[in-house]
Formats: C-alpha cells, structure tokens, sequence
C-alpha cells in the first residue's frame, strides 16, 4: 500500500469572475521513503494540489476526490481528525519560512510547542528535543541560538528551522514547496543536501515541489510533470530527463540553459503560460505545442500506462526521442 | 535600424487590427464601484442634493431674505410647513421662508466642504509628494513645517482670527483652507515614500527624466486613489466643522446661512414645538454627511491597492 | 580597440545608522561595492554574478546613475560618469538603459504601454511629432514581439513576458550603446525566460549593443556572456571568459558557485563531487580582514586574513583575486 494515494483529485476556486478550476483530475500515489516531484511553472496546479492533500487551500477553494493517507481518506474527514494526521505524519515546509514561523515567538518556544502538545512532554524536554533536531538540521551552536527570534536568523538559517520543526513529531510524509527558491545557489546546495539526508536518516517520504529542472534531477526518485492543472507526464526521474515523451517535458528541457553545455540559442517553447479560467476544451498545453495533432484541441488526452510511466498526449510514443 | 519581423511570437497570428483600447485602472474601479449599491444610491442622493442647492431656488415661493408678516406675531407657530400658502418647509422664528433658507444653507455647507477638500488635495498632495520625493533635508524641513502648523491649537486661532478680522465667509474659507492640507500632505508623503521606491519611478530616474516630470508623471497619478478617498471622507468633516464654527455663532453671518446656524436657530426653537425648524437642516445635514460616507467607502473598495 | 566602459575602482558605500542613534552619531559605512574595476568592449556582454547581498545590482546602479558612487570612476566614451554634475549626467543617460527584474513593478500601472514606450524618447527628443514618436513605439513593439496594435493597453493587462518585452523596448527606443540588464529573467516562468534570453541575444547581436547581464543563475549568465565577472561581497574574485570561467574557475569560489549550480540532468549530478561551501555570507558592516571570503574558503590559508590579495592577471583577460589559486575542472563539459 502506498504512504499517500491521490485520486481524481480536483481544485475548484470560486472568485468574484467565476470559478476557476486549479487543479483538474490529477491522480498519483507515493511509496514510504520514496521521493517525488511534482514540476510545473506558475498556474500548473502544483502547489494547490499539495495543499489540498494538506487540507490548507484558501478559503474560497473546494477539493473534490481521494487524497488517500495510510488508507484513510483525508478529504471525508472531520477537521480533528485531519489535524492529528496533519501534524503527526504529514508536515510541509514553504518557499518563505517566515510565513510559518511566528516573528514573535523565540524559536524554542514556537518548537517545544509542537512537541508538548503532540507528544505531551514537559517544557525542559521539549527544549532539549528541540535542540537536538536544530542540531540535526546543522545550526551551528544551537543550543545558544534556540532562545533568539525567527528575525534574528538569515534566510537559510530560517528555512533549516523550518525543516527541524516539521521534522519534530518524525512525519512519515514531509511536503517540501519551493523549498530552496528565494535561496542562493550555495546555500540552496546546503539545503538539498541536508533534505537528502534527512530522508536517509529518518526513512522520510518527500513530495519536492519546484520549477527548477537541476534540482530535481540530482533530488528526485520519481518526476510528474504538471501543466494546466493536470499531469503531462510521469516516470522515474531518470527515463523522464533521459526520453521525455511528452511535448512540454521534451520543450522544458531544452529551454534551459545547461552550465555544462554550449548551446548557440536555446529552444522555446511559444506562448505563455496559460489562462486557468480559460483553458482549451482540449490538451491544456494544445496552444503552444510544437508536435499538435489534429484532435488536440478539441479532444482532452487520457493519462494512459505503459510499464513505469504514465503520459496524457495524442502523439504515438516515439521510440527514440 | 529594427529589420521589420513578420513572426511575432506568442501573440496569435492576427497582426493587422485595429488598435485595442486598453482599460485602465480607473476603468476598472468604474466598474468595481457601480457594483457597490449603498455607494450608487449615495453618490444618486449627494447629486439630488447638490442639484437642490443649485436648482431650490427657482422653486421657492419667497425669497430667502423675505418676511411674511402675513403671519406678524405667530409666526413661528402658524409657519407650519404647509403646500397651499408656499412655505414647504414652513417658516423661521423671523417669519423667514425656511425652504429657501434650506437651499441657501445646503449650497454654503457644501461649498464649504468641497472648497477645503479642494485646498487640502492641490496643496496637500503636490506638498506631500515633493517632501516625500526629495527626501532628506528637504523632507525634514517641510514635514517640520507641517508638525508646527499642526501643534497650534488651531480651533483657538480660528476664533481669534473670526473676532479680529471680523467674521466673513471669506475669512472662514481662509481658516479652513489653512488646515484642512496638513493630514493629506502626510498621507501624501507616507504614500509617496512607498511609490518612489518602485521600479518605474527608478527607471523614470535613470533614463533622466526631470523631478518635476517625475512627480506629476509617475508619482501623483499612482497617489490620486488614496487622495480622492481620503478627500471624499474630508469633504463632510469639513461641513461638519463649518457646522460647529456657526453653532458658536462665529461662523456664516446673517443673511446668509448654512446648515450649521439653521440647524442651531432650530435648536433653540425646539422646546416650543417648532420641530420643523430643526428637523429640515437636520435631515439635509445627516444625508449628505452620511452619502459622502458611503460614496468614500465605495471609493476605498473600488481603489483598493490589493487589486492592483 | 578602446572599451566602451571602463570601470576604476569603484566603491559604493551606504551610511547605515542604528535605530534610536543620535542624529549627529557618526553613521555605520556600509561597504556594498568595494574598489570593483573592469572593461567592457563594444558589443560585448558581461555577466556579473554573485549572492544576494554581492553588490551585483549596485554596480548596475552606480553605472546608470541612481545610486551616487563614493569612489571610483566609471569611464564611458571618456567621460567619467562618476564625476559629473546632474546636467551633464542628464545627457549621458540616453545612452545607457536598464532593464529591471519585476517586469510589472518597472511599468507605470497609471501609463499606457505607448506612453511607456516613448518617455525615453519625449524626454530626450521633446520635439519628436507625435506621429514620428508612434511610428518608433510601433516598430519597436513588433520588433520586441508585441503587436503594435496594443499600443493603448495597460500593463495589467500583460502577462510577465510581455512586461519584460515592454520593458526592453523602452530601453531599446533611444539606440543606447548599452543595456544593462538586472536580473531580467528571474522573475519569469522557466518557458518564457528562453523566449525573453534569445530575444534580449538576437538584439544585442542585430543592433550592436554592449550589454552587461546581471543574474544569480550562473546558467543564464553562461549561456548569454562573452564574459563574466564573479562578485563576492562587493569584490571582484574572478573575471575570466564565460567558458573558461565555467570550465576552469582559478578562484576557490567560483569553484564553490559552479558545483552548487544543479544541472538537469540526473546521471550526470549524481556523479558529480560537490564541496559543498558552509556557512552563509558574512554581514557587509563587519566584512573579515584580508580577503573577504577567507571566512567560509576551503583552501583558506593563515596569511589570508592579512591583506587583500590583488587581482593576478593569469592570461587571456582572465584575472583572480586569490594568491593560492589554481584552475579546476569542477564540471564536465560536453560541447
């Protein structure tokens, strides 16, 4: 049985313009100590799907499907029940960890916090406990740094906070949004590595959620690739940067430029990206493919299997890409 | 110099159309605002009122300065508002015509309100936006300026101003004016210092565009929505405090009114019976106090900077 | 050939005063661009690179103008931009332009794109007719990538790459000899940054420009310099061609900034040996003694807390401000 299972998973908005639909019919699952990432550019739906699974979409926002978590639907349960999975074998951690952290609260209190409530120990332990995991995420000299505020702390510094507090209750399942994307690159090379062996030492499932190709790469068990709310693809990382199958995946990649390549320009791929409250009735990414069919517009691909992968696309797989 | 490109990526195809019209950002709060029903029916109401201060008069059956001695003696008593002998509103303890009175009123109330709105956006904006451009010395001086103006007790010099240069409408204008600037100069310098620091106002700077084209161009234009709500909401605190200013008796001089003094002639009537002599300025008053409220609620909403 | 700008020891530094100082306690100098000096030849394009907090988007500032300069001077066509007085400045900074990172936040929300398109022009060539000024904005709209017949729209009403495109054509109406560019594809989905990097390459080609391109993405610098210049808290490192920089980095931490660069593609990272730098940047009110990365370097030598080690020329325009330097390949690279 998977950790966490989505299925047919769909994110309505309701907005004063009419109702929006984030994230279409997506369907995936996550094994226990397995990574995934889930890659898309702004308006793909990545994040709403995350944070439907979390039960934290806006207030205007609807989830409708199967978010299945150790066998339990997350999604028919009652708001108690879903905090005590919440906080106990689900965390998340965000782009901007000061909108998690209380800038008035000393970081020790917001920790021993979490930890006496869940795991109902005194004060003095929780602080210990607390230093310890600031410690395993490598704050240098953690037990004098445990009692300043969140503000006091770089960027970096915050972020490991971030992923020592989610790591507290030891979740089976951590949700990393854009962990590293307000970082810089050495300190974004810190913090992947410090998720890498988080999840050696630990045994933690993550769900990275990115629009960066390079971290993926070097991070990632699997990759499912997301555009106008549904998936485009997925496969395990390798296959997927090796022969990606899909038009959008096959663009993406060569629309980077590669530190270890010369290329004389680079390949883009036309258009923006698109409208969510007015998708084509067909493929979403139909408006700006290179390889469109006839029935592409019109006509919404299956996400169909074969072996390991899954793709949504008209076009026959081609052998060699 | 720029070889002409037929493929234009990323737009569509269609590259010989007529000219799009674009909709601004006062397009859009236009229509934002037209939602707002409570700001419609008050801005509908401000204009009636304000067309009643224009128009009242033409339908008056006495003119504002006459008294009828028709009713000499008991007059306040047999003035009741009443259609056959002409007085809509009845009459005034002098036996005055209260509906033109009313109209006469309105118009001096509103004038007064609208002319310090007037005064504090040109002077107070223009101000706030070049303290808070410049910056530096420049800033300290004139917010400094603006601290000291705002320290004196200035109800006290109103007054003192009203009993020595004799009170007029004019020197009442004149106080008016004089403070009603200060609260939108800051509000126009807090504004101007968030502005200044965007982008496009950096981009203005580089390409060497002049600081008076700069703060005309880019800054006021981006400062005007929270003007015009804060000017809509200064409006009827002004009629307010003309209101005040005549209630003491130190404001509009007979024989000219406002709302104010009628509403405090009624007032010393009251205990007699003679409600309408309160209950018509009073009712005007509260109207548009009250429409200019909404009206600048709807405004704020309508300008609201999240939707930017 | 003569550089068409030519950058001497430039600093920049902020007064930065504690909360709740006296007005007349002595303000903290904060070092944001410390003796910085480097050449750009006509039609060449720079990458500057560094860490937030490197003083990359000072330099930018300093060179167009709206941050004044404490020391230094910027040579352009022999005219010491640093030294001027604001009328003469004034005419100079046609000739110089900027494009920014947030492409909206650069674009007046109150100005038609038309109207945004022609300020340059109208400011410096007020005399233009105003059939004259449409004719241009139009032929620059199309030129960009934009249809001309979205002159009167709004920028709200454009989508982050359209922005960047409005934002290049204003830069690109008065023909300046440079364009500085401040992170112009950071803010853009990774589909529309290769549309806005292979139009910003295809104009600088087309129209001759110098360019200086500032990112915190090694990987878009790389693939659009000639040249690159790698900044650690307001030094200059390194300075070599983009090439030789990201094949045979000299400086400790080029060497660090190119391993932490992850490249898309899975066999090829995990293979990679990546040291990986500790510790984060030191704060610029209180840099170290000697050399400024002495602090977090893993070749660091005791002598290196004494003096700041010299920029060494090491051949071929390439120069490095380390005195234990050696070049290593930390990358490999498939041509």
């Amino acid at each position: 049985m998977s950790l966490l299972e989505i299925e047919d998973l769909s994110v309505t908005f309701t907005t004063a313009d009419g109702d929006v639909n984030a994230v279409n019919g997506v369907t995936f699952n996550i094994d226990k100590g397995e990574t995934l990432a889930i890659v898309g550019e702004s308006g793909s739906g990545k994040s709403q799907t995350a944070f439907a699974a979390m039960g934290l979409l806006a207030k205007n926002g609807r989830a409708a499907g199967i978010a299945r978590f150790d066998g339990q639907n997350l999604l028919a349960m009652s708001q108690r029940e879903f905090n005590k999975i919440r906080s106990k074998d689900m965390a998340m951690i965000f782009q901007d960890p000061m909108t998690s952290l209380n800038p008035y609260l000393r970081v020790s209190d917001q920790m021993a916090e979490v930890l006496m409530l869940h795991d109902g120990i005194s004060k003095k332990d929780a602080i210990t406990k607390a230093v310890q995991m600031l410690d395993a995420v490598r704050i240098p000299d953690a037990r004098a740094r445990v009692t300043m505020y969140p503000h006091e702390f770089s960027g970096g510094m915050r972020q490991r906070i971030m992923i020592a507090m989610s790591l507290l209750c030891q979740p089976r399942l951590l949700i990393a949004d854009e962990p590293t994307t307000a970082l810089d690159v050495t300190v974004q090379a810190q913090i992947m590595q410090l998720l890498a062996d988080i999840r050696q030492d630990f045994g933690t499932a993550v769900i990275l959620i990115t629009h960066d190709l390079g971290i993926v790469a070097g991070f990632c068990d699997r990759t499912l690739v997301m555009y106008g709310g549904q998936i485009m693809e997925e496969g395990p990382t390798d296959d997927i940067f090796a022969q990606p199958s899909h038009p959008y995946t096959s663009g993406l990649l060569k629309a980077v430029p590669r530190l270890d390549k010369d290329e004389a320009t680079l390949a883009t791929i036309a258009g923006e990206p698109p409208d969510m409250s007015h998708l084509p009735p067909g493929c979403p990414f139909s408006p700006r493919c290179a390889q469109l069919l006839d029935n592409c517009r019109a006509e919404r691909p299956m996400l169909e299997t074969t072996g390991n992968r899954r793709r949504a696309c008209h076009l026959p797989v081609q052998e060699d890409a | 110099m720029f070889p002409n490109r037929a493929a234009v990526e990323g737009v569509g195809d269609a590259a010989q159309l007529a000219e799009i019209k674009g909709r601004s950002l006062w397009a859009d709060a236009r229509t934002r605002f037209f939602r707002n029903k409570a700001a419609v029916v008050s801005l509908i109401m401000l204009g009636l009122i304000g067309a009643f201060a224009l128009f009242g008069q033409f339908f008056a059956q006495y003119d504002k300065g006459f008294v009828d001695f028709s009713l000499i003696g008991s007059n306040a008593n047999k003035g009741v508002p009443s259609i056959e002998n002409g007085h809509y509103f009845g009459t005034d303890s002098n036996g005055r015509d209260l509906y033109a009175r009313v109209v006469q009123g309105t118009g001096i109330s509103l004038m007064v309100g609208i002319v310090g709105a007037m005064v504090a956006v040109i002077v107070g904006t223009l101000y706030g936006a070049t303290a808070g451009y410049f910056g530096g010395r420049i800033d300290g001086a004139m917010m400094r300026i603006v601290d000291v103006l705002m320290s004196i007790p200035f109800m006290f010099v109103l007054i003192l101003m009203l009993v020595i240069f004799g009170r007029s409408i004019f020197m009442l204008f004149l106080g008016i004016g004089l403070i009603s600037w200060l609260d939108m100069a800051r509000i126009a310098r807090g504004q101007t210092l968030t502005i200044k620091n965007k982008e496009f106002v950096e981009v203005a700077v580089a390409t060497g565009v002049r600081p008076i084209k700069i703060i005309l161009r880019h800054i006021v234009p981006n400062l005007l929505g929270i003007v015009i709500v804060y000017a809509t909401l200064l409006v009827p605190s002004m009629i307010i405090f003309e209101s005040f200013i005549s209630f003491l008796g130190l404001g509009v001089q007979e024989p000219n009114t406002s709302l104010g003094a009628l509403i405090n002639e009624g007032a010393r009537t009251m205990q007699f019976g003679y409600y309408w002599q309160i209950a018509y300025p009073l009712f005007f008053f509260v109207v548009t106090i009250f429409a200019f409220f909404f009206v600048g609620d709807g405004l704020r909403d309508a300008l609201d900077p999240k939707d930017r | 050939m003569n550089p068409l700008l030519s950058v001497r020891n430039l600093s920049v530094t902020f007064d930065v005063r504690r909360p709740g100082s006296w007005p007349w306690t002595p303000a903290m100098k904060l070092h944001a661009v410390s003796e910085v000096s480097f050449d750009l030849q006509p039609g060449e394009c720079l990458g500057i690179v560094g860490e937030s907090g490197s003083g990359k988007s000072t330099i930018a500032r300093a060179i167009v103008g709206t941050i004044p300069s404490s020391g230094g001077n910027i040579f352009f066509e022999d005219h010491d931009l640093a030294n001027m007085d604001t009328r003469q400045r004034r005419v100079h900074r046609r000739d110089v332009q900027m494009i920014f990172q947030d492409p909206l936040a650069a674009l007046n929300p109150r100005m038609t794109v038309g109207e945004i398109i022609a300020e340059p022009l109208i400011t410096h060539e007020p005399n233009t007719p105003r059939k004259e000024v449409k004719r241009r904005v139009g032929e620059l709209m199309e030129r960009v990538g934009l249809l001309p017949n979205l002159i009167n729209r709004y920028p709200h009403e454009f989508s982050g790459g359209q922005c960047q495109r409005i934002g290049i054509a204003r830069a690109l109406i008065l023909k300046p000899k440079l364009i500085i560019c401040d992170e112009p594809v950071s803010a853009l989905d990774v589909s529309v940054q290769a549309q806005v990097i292979n139009l910003l390459m295809e104009l600088q080609r087309d129209m001759g420009l110098s360019m200086i391109f500032i990112a915190h993405d090694l990987s878009v610098v790389k693939h659009i310099s000639d040249r690159i210049l790698v900044l650690y808290l307001g030094r200059v490192m390194e300075t070599a061609e983009a090439h030789k920089l990201t094949t045979a980095p000299e400086h400790p931490y080029s060497q660090a900034l190119i391993s932490s660069v992850p490249i898309p593609d899975p066999v090829l990272e995990r293979a990679r040996h990546r040291p990986i730098l500790e510790g984060e940047l030191p704060s610029p009110l209180r840099p170290p003694s000697g050399c400024v990365f002495r602090t977090r370097c893993p070749k660091v030598q005791p002598d290196c807390a004494d003096a700041k080690p010299a920029l060494e020329d090491v051949g071929g325009r390439h120069f490095v401000a380390c005195p234990y330097h050696e070049a290593q390949q930390v990358l490999v690279v498939n041509e």
